[in-house]
């Protein structure tokens, strides 16, 4: 067989499987997608460094006063050579004051860009805030449009009122500098009429708050001298040390072991309480969203399909993605010897298909499922989801399958 | 070279490791000083019956991996004995040990850089199959797309390259590899920690269904009690180089006797807001493998450490039929 023949082969069997090769670009086209890009980008960028911004200008209004941030119909792209991925494509949700918002979903379904797109940190050029906004009140109950304020306001805003807490810490410390002057450049950078005395005496303040029972020899380490749960502590002392309104934590003990893990979670909640502060937690292990979370989030493909309370959303999932998840999880209680897994893969985020993003692997679809992308129904005040089944408060004919169209 | 053949009367282990010992030389000597050493795996001895699992758990450094290593030699060993169906692996002449490799196969942790990513998948799958002549060249081809597809991979995937896979497919590629092999024994190092929760679920039927096909024993290195306890027959709890505790699945989880076994299952987040755990939260974290603290390495964190625990190192003493256990709170004698 010859190579062309292997390759018609291949292409044959692709086509069968519905494949599609919008990622395999002529020359031609990269070089037109680029120049386009280009384009865009540098408009976006403009727009983001200007100075002297009026402040009217990025000024806004919660839609409740209660809600620390609210993002809503945010959308996110990246432009890369290959074409636009729609990493967060309309998402609307809350943060309301002094909670604990759980956000799940697979890896790449948007959630690190949408906290990142919430601290401006997005990675730019190629990453911008296409539309929607994302609306945050200080404590001073002033609002901002995080979407619409210049780079050098951000910077205040960023690690003062709101801290972010990575999965791997050992990237986020400077690895040549000791812990304790690390954390002292946060206390300064943040608060004009510190010194570096006070500084020096918040750092260690905070090393005794999250459980660090040498504070004083931690301050003089290195952070490769430190093992991971201490290193994810330190992250967190460093966080606190501004007392922000708003933590956020991705992924924050994914790296570490269950005990270690018990240790940080515990350490979160304590002191979320200590500063009446609010959490958003992102995390692919339901089992700590159950733990920590008032309010859950389900992301799928750049979209959220479900939210609600956490009761909402363990004992009564509606969404047939929220459901499968619920049941992958492996129990010892499992009766029958297979656990549910979900078949199939998240379609390519570069080619979205205009209808619902679950259907390719969504054992309870229907005939329009393939023809419209379904709009959010709402069941409570709290709870909603996007699926064609909870048109008629999820009542619809569950029996029907793909096999009988 | 017969006396590589070990006269064990029970042929129903696969696997036997007797006090397996494997100490990292630090780099820095200084003149004068002893030298001292990570005691990374510290007289471990454990068993694995043919067809059955062995899940093993522990914190982050205390020695899993190592262990896995030094069974297949992928390390030397600093002391003890491996007995791999029946044959002491460290008395075997390189050349026969070779023609044993493809039997032991291991899966690792990261499937994004234990992929060559200048091979298409069916060479990936396929180059060790070659060497070994697993299969005759005439039956190659056909072959390789029967263990892709026991491993839910598609044909058509034959000639693509691992960047183009998802976590998840790539972590069934290693599979296809180390299945490819014939293995009897295959050790499965944290083969989930990098995937999501829906596709954790698809790899561990995959191994189940692969272990009822062709009754592979597995060693299951993981710190994911919830999995462990899907998918081993019997359980192993490591800290700080040594086994403090193992026994059937079932003990571990009804019965588990150590304070260490006793922390770990209650750090398990449950998947249910109204399950209020009564948690034992431990304080501190591991000491360093270097200078592990004396008698037993758990007292720093045990909340019922006593005085003798500082002094003498207990025993792994059995308890019940098979349920071993190493701690002072149990009578040593
Ligand atoms: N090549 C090496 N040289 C020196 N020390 C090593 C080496 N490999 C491992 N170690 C040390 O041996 C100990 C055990 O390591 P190992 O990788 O077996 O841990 P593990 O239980 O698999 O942890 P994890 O859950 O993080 O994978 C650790 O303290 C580690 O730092
Ligand atoms: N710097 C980048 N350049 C291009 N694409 C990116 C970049 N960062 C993230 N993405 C894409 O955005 C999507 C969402 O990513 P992310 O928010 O990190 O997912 P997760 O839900 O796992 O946190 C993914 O498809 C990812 O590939
Ligand atoms: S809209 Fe249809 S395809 Fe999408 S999740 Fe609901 S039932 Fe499944
Ligand atoms: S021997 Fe002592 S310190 Fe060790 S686990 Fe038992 S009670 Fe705790
Ligand atoms: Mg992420
Ligand atoms: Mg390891």
């Amino acid at each position: 067989m010859g190579l062309l023949d292997k390759w018609r082969q291949i292409k044959q069997a692709e086509a069968e499987q519905g494949i599609d090769h919008t990622m395999y670009l002529t020359l031609k086209e990269e070089r037109r997608i680029s120049r386009e890009n280009n384009r865009i980008i540098r408009q976006f960028e403009r727009e983001k460094n200007r100075k002297n911004v009026p402040e009217e200008e990025y000024l806004t209004k919660m839609r409740d006063p209660n809600n620390v941030v609210e993002f809503e119909n945010l959308h996110t792209y990246f432009f890369t050579d290959v074409g636009t991925v729609k990493s967060v494509n309309g998402v609307t949700f809350d943060i309301p004051q002094g909670k604990v918002v759980g956000v799940v979903g697979e890896s790449g379904c948007g959630k690190s860009v949408t906290s990142l797109s919430l601290m401006q940190l997005v990675q730019a050029p190629q990453g911008q805030i296409v539309s929607g906004s994302i609306r945050y009140q200080d404590r001073n109950g002033k609002c901002y449009e995080i979407t619409k304020m210049p780079r050098d306001k951000m910077l205040k805003v960023r690690g003062k009122e709101i801290a972010m807490i990575f999965q791997e810490p050992m990237t986020s410390l400077n690895p040549v500098f000791k812990i304790g002057e690390q954390m002292d450049e946060v206390v300064l950078l943040h608060e004009e009429d510190a010194t570096p005395k006070m500084a020096r005496e918040r750092s260690l303040e905070m090393l005794n708050l999250v459980g660090i029972a040498d504070p004083q020899k931690v301050y003089n380490n290195y952070p490769h001298e430190l093992s991971g749960g201490m290193r994810q502590r330190v992250m967190i002392a460093m966080a606190l040390s501004c007392t922000p309104r708003l933590i956020i934590a991705d992924e924050p003990t994914t790296a570490l072991d269950v005990t270690i893990q018990a240790q940080i979670l515990e350490l979160l909640r304590d002191v979320k309480n200590k500063i009446n502060g609010s959490i958003m937690l992102i995390t692919h292990d339901l089992g700590v969203i159950a733990e920590m979370a008032d309010y859950v989030v389900v992301m799928y493909a750049g979209r959220i399909i479900e939210k609600g309370t956490v009761r909402e959303i363990f004992h009564n999932p509606k969404h047939p993605y929220t459901i499968g998840l619920m049941r992958s999880k492996p129990s010892g209680k499992t009766k029958d010897n297979r656990l549910y897994s979900i078949k199939g893969q998240v379609p390519n985020p570069i080619n979205m298909p205009n209808h619902c993003y679950f259907f390719n692997r969504c054992d309870r679809a229907i005939e329009i499922c393939a023809e419209e992308y379904p709009e959010m129904v709402q069941f409570t005040d709290t709870h909603s989801a996007a699926c064609h089944l909870c048109r008629n408060g999820g009542l619809m004919d569950t029996n029907s399958t793909k096999e009988q169209r | 070279m017969e006396n590589a053949y070990v006269n064990n009367n029970n042929n129903d282990d696969i696997l036997i490791v007797r006090n397996l010992k494997k100490y990292y030389p630090l780099s820095k000597i200084s003149i004068g000083k002893k030298r001292s050493y990570v005691k990374a795996v510290d007289d471990v001895s454990f068993s694995i019956k043919r067809g059955t699992t062995m899940g093993l758990v522990g914190e982050s450094g205390c020695g899993k991996t190592t262990v896995g290593r030094t069974i297949l030699r992928l390390h030397d060993v600093t002391d003890g004995q491996v007995i791999f169906d029946g044959m002491d692996l460290a008395k075997i002449p390189p050349r026969k040990l070779r023609r044993l490799r493809p039997q032991m196969q291991m899966i690792f942790q990261d499937p994004y850089s234990s992929l060559s990513p200048r091979l298409p998948i069916g060479e990936i799958i396929g180059e060790a199959v070659k060497e070994h002549k697993i299969v005759p060249r005439s039956e190659y081809r056909s072959y390789i797309l029967k263990v892709m597809h026991d491993c839910g991979l598609q044909p058509h995937y034959y000639y693509r390259y691992p960047h183009e896979f998802s976590g998840g497919q790539r972590q069934r590629i290693s599979i296809a590899r180390a299945v490819a092999l014939k293995p009897k024994f295959i050790i499965c190092d944290e083969p989930l920690s990098a995937l999501d929760v829906s596709i954790q679920a698809q790899i561990i039927n995959l191994m189940k269904d692969l272990q009822e096909q062709y009754g592979y024993t597995y060693l299951f290195i993981s710190h994911d009690l919830s999995v462990v306890e899907y998918l081993s027959d019997t359980i192993g709890v490591m800290y700080l180089g040594s086994m403090v505790e193992m026994g059937e699945k079932k003990q571990i989880f009804d019965n588990p006797m150590h304070p260490y076994t006793k922390a770990l299952l209650s750090a398990i987040p449950v998947s249910d807001p109204d399950v209020k755990m009564n948690r034992i939260i431990l304080k501190g974290d591991i000491p360093s493998p270097v200078n592990p603290p004396s008698g037993c390495k758990f007292r720093t964190r045990c909340p019922y450490a006593t005085k003798v625990c500082a002094e003498v190192a207990p025993k792994l003493k059995e308890y019940e039929s098979g349920h071993k256990v190493a701690c002072h709170l149990y009578s040593q004698d």
